[in-house]
């Protein structure tokens, strides 16, 4: 039975987010309604399973969509609106992670990867390298090239 | 070497799949408080009780206390209910917030159920319980002596929670100057 | 009945595995071809019992036997024919059940046609293959039994998750399970390679087409899956980089470097041990995929009903399978050489950039998917990555490779000149750099991100396309004829980059280009959007088959002839939830999204969206996929083509 209400519970949190910024909430000011909304996008719902605030249509998703509002209104900057809920919720509401000593594997691993990779497809490339033997002239390559060219395969 | 680098696929994996293990048997949606050792941010709230007084920061301090977020929505609040009564009887400084709630609703949730609060806010907005990062209900914050958040607790408050851990909590900021 | 019969046959199925598991693979050890032969029998059997107790299954939720409990917990009489079939795989217990269906079926192919294939290295690839089958009938038996019993059966059962009454998810998880199964005899392959210490000409032709057979429903299913949570979800994204895409994704970029990997291994001998590990790799991310979501360890939209018992099983599962598999590397890959030589500018080398960029594409989801899980246990704070980070990983070395996409097939095996190479690009780099110009033209100097999108885009399928201009003008005397005779491999090439380039163009022109507009409508309002005009004509109640709806129809002129648009909020009473279905106008320049909202005094709020190109993005998904299929019917993929054995070390350098 507790299964069944698991899958019940995960039915309901599903349905219907449809985009939830309700007309209301809105900002009359066009300019300020649109960083809301590009900030909002950036806001994890902590209260769904992977939505952004402005997916949500949690109610404590619009809570924090209003306050997002209310803070631009007050003259917040964004980095200031955005500080505001994660000194209430961590850095967890922010769908971006934060750049610090413990995630700089998250940020730089991609790259050291790619690095990594890199010197090791280079040192494995050359090994395969056959000794050249500079018997053909450029000319000579290029035609050679052009005749393989015409009848490449897959 | 060479042999070294074909080892380096077994070593890893093995890495990340003691990560697997150890995060296995934790709660994903659990979120730590960022409020632990933050003094409880400033509010004042209007009561739930009519003609009782309300609830605000001025009320916390001197002696530790838990701060109990509920709502009479709130199913889970149902379960820790009685448990609550439990340990007004023992004495134990309770206060409660009746969280994006209507008023007359928090109150009827007290008046059929029993009291088990020193004082009860109404903060029908939510916005007290999100200064304090409250995402759901119940939520319980322990507050020491200097009017500080040292603990919170998410869900219903158990027997066990309490023996566990909120319970000895108590003891020891009782015994802090 | 159906239960009891379907139940004995996973029992019998079970034990076959465990024959298969050990008799092949003592056989080819003793050199004892009878019990070589035993293995291809329990191969072939437990096909036939899983493909029973699926049947069972599905028989039982076809006639609504509610004594079933599964059949009780999601399928009911109201419930459309379809969906309660689709129901078999709607719930984990019955998912299981079809990704062993598929496994077995895999292992009754290799079982039937694994003749052509050296004796032992058939016996080596069905025993990994019974140990693998081992393991998951077993946990389907003992954690995730799908025939267990109610007492007494219910007169009505409950339904399945509504969100999945969908054509599109109907087809969803078994197209997926086939491209992550699909893996699994790759990495059969790739094991019994290293336990038998060589790799062979034809262990390289009986692996690629696998690879590409699993690679298009793979391909196909991620593309399904996003298409559905676009039009299902209801607020029109089309990639969430949710754990559980991202585990669909990770197999689907390290399954994309093996197939380009083992073309290498194929023509030229060359990557041998590394096309073996991405074999391990790519099988081992799919079992990530398919089973992470069901271990608790992350939270996500998709994820079943959480079972921490089952996520210790299927860890176990993980650690053996995965561990076991790169200890043996690690200890008998080293051994393995191959001889076949390749200059630095060459089919190869592009080939290991592409595997580089794909590798390193496949540790950032990695990493963003998993390290959540690692940071907290490291300092207790909880942190989250989404769109943003990837938007600064990701998309930087995805870039890089398409551009060098391109390239690879201009490129030729063994040695090239960059020159000449440079040469050969000329046509479509003219053409990026006309639409980077245009692109600059339209959006200024804000939209260079958008200029270089549409860039790359024109680069992709400008290039793409040429690679078959080019070989037809060259026969143009015989177009007939040179059409014909052209190889299916190139055509397949061919749609699957230009495939890539649709969807570089989809995914540019939606993200430049998208606008939406939430507002408050009663009937007979008429909103001005995105150069059209839309009317709430109507505003109804509906009655479904298993559920009511609230639906909004819209009249929408501007752009081309009027038509009717409409949005409904179905609730079903069964599941007591709600779903949003879209209304979409679906064309090649851009959709119109409609979603209806919450009703209140002032009217009920609309949701509108215009996704420019957006269409395409699924169009090259697709496309990809077919250009899949098209290569794996080329004569020389076909399984079984090849039946002479020749040790890669000692094959000589095919002439060009």
């Amino acid at each position: 039975m507790k299964r069944l209400l698991l899958i019940a519970v995960a039915a309901a949190s599903l349905a219907g987010p449809a985009g939830a910024v309700n007309p209301d909430e809105q900002m009359a000011d066009p300019a300020m309604e649109a960083r809301a909304h590009k900030l909002s996008r950036d806001l994890r719902c902590v209260v769904c399973q992977n939505q952004s605030i402005d997916d949500s249509d949690a109610a404590l998703a619009r809570d924090l969509r209003i306050i997002l509002r209310e803070r631009i209104a007050a003259g917040d900057t964004d980095e200031q609106a955005v500080a505001f809920l994660v000194a209430r919720y961590g850095s967890f509401v922010q769908l971006q992670p934060p750049m610090r000593f413990d995630t700089l594997a998250l940020w730089f691993g991609p790259l050291a990867v790619l690095l990594a990779g890199g010197i090791g497809a280079a040192i494995y490339i050359r090994g395969r390298a056959p000794a050249r033997s500079a018997t053909l002239s450029a000319e000579e390559e290029a035609e050679v090239a052009e005749l393989l060219n015409s009848d490449k395969a897959g | 070497m060479r042999r070294l680098l074909f080892l380096a696929p077994v070593v890893v994996f093995v890495a990340v799949l003691i990560g697997f293990f150890a995060g296995l048997g934790r709660d994903p949606t659990l979120l730590p408080s960022t409020m632990i050792d933050k003094p409880v941010p400033a509010f004042s709230l209007p009561p739930v009780r009519p003609e009782a007084q309300g609830f605000a920061t001025t009320d916390l301090g001197g002696e530790p206390a838990l701060v109990n977020f509920y709502a009479s929505w709130c199913a889970a609040c149902r379960i820790e209910h009685p448990f609550l009564m439990r340990l007004r009887s023992q004495g134990v400084t309770l206060h409660g917030v009746d969280w994006k709630d209507e008023r007359e609703a928090g109150f009827k949730w007290l008046a059929d159920r029993g009291d088990p609060y020193v004082r009860v806010g109404h903060d029908g907005s939510g916005r007290t319980g999100i200064d304090m990062g409250v995402s759901a209900v119940p939520e319980t914050f322990v507050v020491d002596k200097r009017g500080r958040v040292r603990y919170r607790h998410v869900g219903a408050i158990t027997a066990e929670v309490w023996e566990q851990k909120l319970g000895p909590m108590m003891e020891k900021l009782r015994a802090e100057l | 009945m159906s239960a009891e019969v379907g139940q004995f046959a996973l029992i019998l199925a079970l034990l076959l595995a465990l024959v298969q598991a050990v008799a092949p693979l003592w056989g080819a050890h003793r050199g004892d071809g009878v019990l070589m032969a035993v293995g291809r029998q329990a191969a072939l059997l437990q096909a036939v019992f899983v493909s029973v107790a699926f049947g069972c299954l599905a028989y039982a939720f076809v006639t609504c036997d509610f004594s079933v409990s599964l059949v009780a917990q999601h399928s009911n009489t109201a419930q459309p024919a379809p969906y309660r079939f689709a129901a078999t795989w709607g719930s984990h217990e019955g998912s299981m059940l079809l990704w062993v269906l598929i496994l077995a079926l895999c292992g009754g192919v290799l079982g039937a046609f694994g003749g052509t294939l050296r004796e032992t290295l058939q016996a080596r690839v069905l025993g990994v293959q019974g140990m693998i089958a081992a393991s998951f009938h077993g946990f389907l038996l003992f954690t995730s039994n799908p025939f267990l019993r109610l007492d007494p059966a219910p007169l009505e059962g409950m339904e399945l998750n509504p969100l999945l009454q969908d054509p599109g998810l109907v087809m969803h998880p078994p197209v997926l399970y086939a491209g992550y199964v699909g893996f699994s005899v790759a990495f059969c392959f790739a094991v019994a390679a290293l336990i038998e210490g060589r790799v062979d000409a034809a262990w390289a032709r009986w692996v690629r087409p696998w690879v590409l057979a699993a690679w298009i429903p793979l391909t196909l299913g991620i593309t399904l899956g996003s298409a559905w949570a676009y039009y299902e979800l209801g607020w029109g994204g089309w990639w969430f980089w949710d754990p559980v895409e991202n585990a669909s994704l990770m197999p689907w970029l390290l399954g994309t470097a093996l197939l380009h990997s083992a073309l290498v291994l194929e023509r030229r001998g060359a990557l041998v041990s590394w096309t073996i590990l991405l074999c391990i790799l790519t099988f081992s991310l799919s079992l990530v995929g398919t089973f992470l979501v069901r271990s608790g360890i992350l939270t996500s939209v998709h994820a079943f009903a959480v079972d921490p018992k089952r996520g210790v099983y299927v860890l176990g599962i993980i650690a053996l399978t995965t561990g076991l598999s790169l200890a043996l590397y690690g200890w008998r890959a080293p051994a393995i050489r191959s001889g076949a030589l390749f200059q630095p500018v060459s089919r190869e080398g592009g080939i290991t950039l592409n595997n580089l960029f794909l590798t390193a594409l496949c540790a950032t989801v990695f990493l963003g998917t998993f390290s959540p899980v690692f940071i907290e246990m490291l300092n207790k704070d909880k942190i989250s990555v989404g769109p943003p980070y990837y938007a600064r990983t990701f998309a930087p070395l995805a870039i890089p490779l398409l551009a060098l996409v391109v390239f690879g097939p201009l490129l030729n095996w063994k040695r090239d000149d960059w020159r000449a190479v440079m040469k050969r690009a000329r046509v479509p780099a003219a053409m990026a750099a006309a639409a980077i110009v245009l692109g600059l033209a339209f959006n200024g100097l804000k939209g260079v991100v958008t200029a270089a999108g549409l860039g790359l885009a024109a680069w992709l399928i400008v290039g793409s396309a040429l690679i078959l201009v080019r070989r037809w003008w060259a026969g143009r005397a015989y177009l007939a004829r040179s059409i014909r005779t052209t190889p299916r491999s190139i055509v397949g090439l061919t749609l699957a980059h230009a495939g890539l380039g649709l969807l570089t163009l989809g995914i540019t022109g939606v993200t430049a280009w998208e606008s939406d507009k939430v507002l408050s409508m009663r009937e007979g309002d008429t909103v001005a959007f995105a150069g059209r005009t839309l009317t709430l004509t109507a505003f109804e109640t509906v009655q479904g088959p298993n559920y009511q709806a609230r639906e909004a129809r819209f009249t929408v002129k501007g752009q081309g002839a009027p038509y009717v648009l409409s949005s409904q909020k179905r609730f079903y009473p069964t599941a007591q939830s709600q779903t949003t279905e879209a209304g979409i106008k679906v064309t090649p320049l851009g959709n119109l999204y409609v979603s209806v909202g919450e009703e209140s005094p002032t009217g009920v709020v609309v949701r509108l969206w215009n996704h420019p190109l957006i269409v395409w993005i699924w169009i090259g998904g697709f496309l990809m996929g077919a250009g899949g299929a098209v290569s794996l019917s080329d004569r020389r993929l076909r399984l079984g083509a090849a039946t002479k054995v020749v040790p890669v070390s000692a094959q000589p350098a095919p002439a060009e």
